[in-house]
């Protein structure tokens, strides 16, 4: 897959970084503001699929890419499982309680596990829309070839 | 609270992703996963139903408890009736499971092929455990999605037509569905199912009521191919690798569909008069018109998936002849014998028609080809297949001693004794034409010498295959076991209490 011009490399090397960011922290924030896991990873997809597009890449890279984002997203979800399983072990002993202690409402580290959810839900997001975003590439390249 | 009722959702789930991770490094790790993983299932399964046996045990999730009797949280229900669907979806699993050690060796990526199906037993597992109605969507849409790919794992023009059809239509149910959800959420601000029947209780046969009632009639019959809903299920069930047919039609649409629409019907709902009366023509029309278009289908795997939406026209019907009694208040007997009729066939069918679709597999296995025209003399040459077709051919057509006469004759006893003479009379009507068309298929697949011209290295399937074969077969023998008193207390009396009478189901949930 070819790349853009120079002027969309630029703007696109300025803002990914930020919109990279911008998506870590609503992930982080889920259980403090709007958004969570899954709006936070669809940003920091975001930021990847723009420089996909705007830099292109070749063939081979990108079939290496997808076993990445493949492999991150299942052992992204299966760690969410297993925080959920974990629920079992320790605290009250019923699947998906809340084991960790609660903090204070309002700052950042408190809620117990739904921080760790969001994290985890977060990554899964981010690496399964990539996933179908090369998914999709790679089939063009596959067509045009 | 037993913690092995989120165990048998969570479990296929692991299993799924660490069949998508380990696949990539190890060779051949993912048919040992998941036949581990159903291995499980199968154990957690029967324990559960034992530990179980006639009590309702709830599951709240998190240990959000009721407050003042209102259910706040996401629970799961375990009784007796999700016991025999649990039952079904892990043992056929299993099976399939084993089955497709060489069976899908000829296509490529198998991990996805093993992780999907761990995908689609999870979701089948959480619709038959949710307590909540939209969990069971939830899980439904997780259990249909993974079957649109695997209806589509051969990637021929036919298999991406058939699922195309299967996504639109499945895609429509899905939101039938959820609208009817939305009403009711809108109506009574809970989901939970127990709750719903409390709260919704004295609205019965007011137009909402009715609205929500069609809405799911139609979204679950759609999920269930009954029959004006059955466009997508021939193309689909007859398209997919044979052990994935197996689990849909011996499964998926028992677990997605028919289960969820007794569950609703007798638990969640008020049962009216007219609504029972809709139900068992429609299962009546699906029985009358699945034997007529299966009888001229030369297709082998065509024709089953046809026999498929006349059997389940039986379980439907003899349900809704329960819900008719049930709904006059008369005969609660007769009422009971129906339901355990529905419920006795619905295991049944899962045992011949998951064997018949194998059978089918193995036949394509070898001939490469699923017309039966083409086919002929394979009796000598495959006698295992030959002889477990044989056993569920009669199961299914309802010959004495195999398990398919004895749920059938369940069925039409509760017919006469409710004054049903017409549905009786059709019930062995149907029966006799199913018998006809699987007459129809022994002679052509595995008798007929003159046509045989495919005598080049036609030999037995592998041991694998053979061996889900003849554990089915024992399947089809043993289950006319449930006949007898004894047996049918311990396996399906609790099943039908808790569909008869709907306090035994919400009390346990309300806390009352």
């Amino acid at each position: 897959m070819k790349g853009m011009t120079l002027i969309v490399k630029k703007t696109t090397q300025l803002i990914a970084g930020l919109v990279f960011l911008y998506g870590i922290y609503v992930v982080l924030h889920g259980h403090l503001t709007p958004g969570g896991g899954f709006a936070g990873g669809v940003i920091i997809a975001g930021s990847f699929i723009l420089l996909t597009l705007a830099y292109g890449s070749d063939f081979m890279k990108l079939t290496r890419e997808e076993t990445g984002t493949t492999i991150t997203e299942n052992l992204a979800i299966l760690t969410a499982l297993l925080i959920a399983l974990a629920g079992l072990i320790f605290g009250a002993g019923i699947f998906f309680s809340n084991w960790l202690p609660a903090g204070k409402a309002g700052e950042l580290i408190s809620a117990g596990v739904i921080p760790l959810y969001n994290i985890f839900i977060g990554i899964e997001v981010a690496a399964s829309i990539l996933t179908i975003f090369l998914a999709l590439i790679i089939f063009k390249e596959e067509i045009t070839k | 609270m037993n913690p092995l009722i989120p165990l048998l959702v969570a479990v296929p789930l692991a299993g799924a992703f660490l069949i998508m991770i380990l696949g990539k490094f190890v060779k051949d790790i993912n048919k040992y996963i998941a036949t581990l993983t159903l291995m499980f299932l199968v154990a957690a399964t029967l324990v559960l139903m034992a530990g179980t046996g006639s009590d309702v045990a709830v599951y709240r999730l998190g240990g959000w408890d009721n407050i003042n009797g209102i259910p706040i949280g996401i629970y799961m229900v375990s009784d007796g009736l999700s016991g025999i669907v649990l039952c079904i979806i892990n043992v056929v699993g299993l099976l399939s499971v084993i089955y497709s050690f060489t069976y899908i060796s000829r296509y490529t990526s198998e991990n996805n092929y093993y992780a999907l199906f761990c995908l689609m037993v999870a979701g089948m597992n959480g619709v038959v455990l949710s307590g909540d109605l939209f969990n069971i969507f939830v899980f439904l849409e997780i259990a249909a999605i993974s079957s649109y790919a695997l209806v589509a794992f051969g990637v021929g023009r036919t298999e991406l037509e058939a699922t195309f059809k299967y996504q639109i239509l499945g895609g429509l149910a899905s939101l039938i569905i959820l609208f009817g959800i939305g009403f009711i959420y809108w109506r009574t601000k809970t989901l939970n199912m127990a709750d719903i029947r409390e709260v919704m209780g004295s609205e019965t046969g007011k137009p909402l009521y009715l609205l929500v009632q069609m809405l799911l009639l139609c979204g679950f019959g759609l999920k269930a191919a009954v029959i004006p809903f059955h466009a997508w299920l021939p193309d689909a069930h007859s398209s997919a690798p044979s052990p994935i047919s197996a689990m849909l039609s011996g499964v998926l649409i028992k677990a997605v569909g028919i289960y969820v629409l007794i569950r609703l019907f007798f638990n969640m709902f008020i049962i009216s008069n007219e609504t029972a009366v809709l139900i068992t023509t429609l299962g009546t029309l699906s029985m009358v018109f699945g034997v007529f278009l299966a009888i001229g289908q030369w297709d082998i795997k065509r024709l089953l998936a046809y026999h498929s939406i006349s059997q389940m026209g039986y379980v439907v019907m003899s349900a809704g002849m329960g819900m008719i009694l049930l709904s006059k208040g008369i005969k609660p007997e007769v009422a009971a014998l129906a339901v355990a009729g529905a419920l006795f066939h619905l295991i049944n069918h899962a045992a011949f028609k998951s064997l018949l679709f194998l059978n089918a597999g193995a036949i394509e296995y070898r001939t490469g080809t699923r017309d039966l025209k083409e086919m002929g003399g394979l009796a000598a040459l495959m006698p295992a297949t030959s002889s477990t077709s044989l056993v569920a051919s009669m199961s299914i057509s309802g010959i004495p001693p195999f398990n398919g006469f004895f749920s059938k004759l369940i069925i039409i006893i509760a017919a006469i004794m409710a004054k049903f003479y017409l549905l009786a009379v059709i019930a062995v009507l149907v029966s006799i034409i199913t018998l006809a068309s699987f007459l129809k298929f022994q002679r052509y697949a595995f008798y007929n010498r003159e046509a045989a011209n495919n005598g080049n290295n036609i030999r037995e399937v592998p041991f694998p295959m053979v061996l889900s074969m003849v554990l089915l077969t024992l399947f089809c023998i043993l289950l006319s076991l449930i006949a007898i008193p004894q047996v049918r207390d311990v396996v399906l009396t609790p099943a039908v209490n808790v569909l008869i009478d709907p306090h035994l189901y919400t009390s346990p949930i309300l806390g009352m």
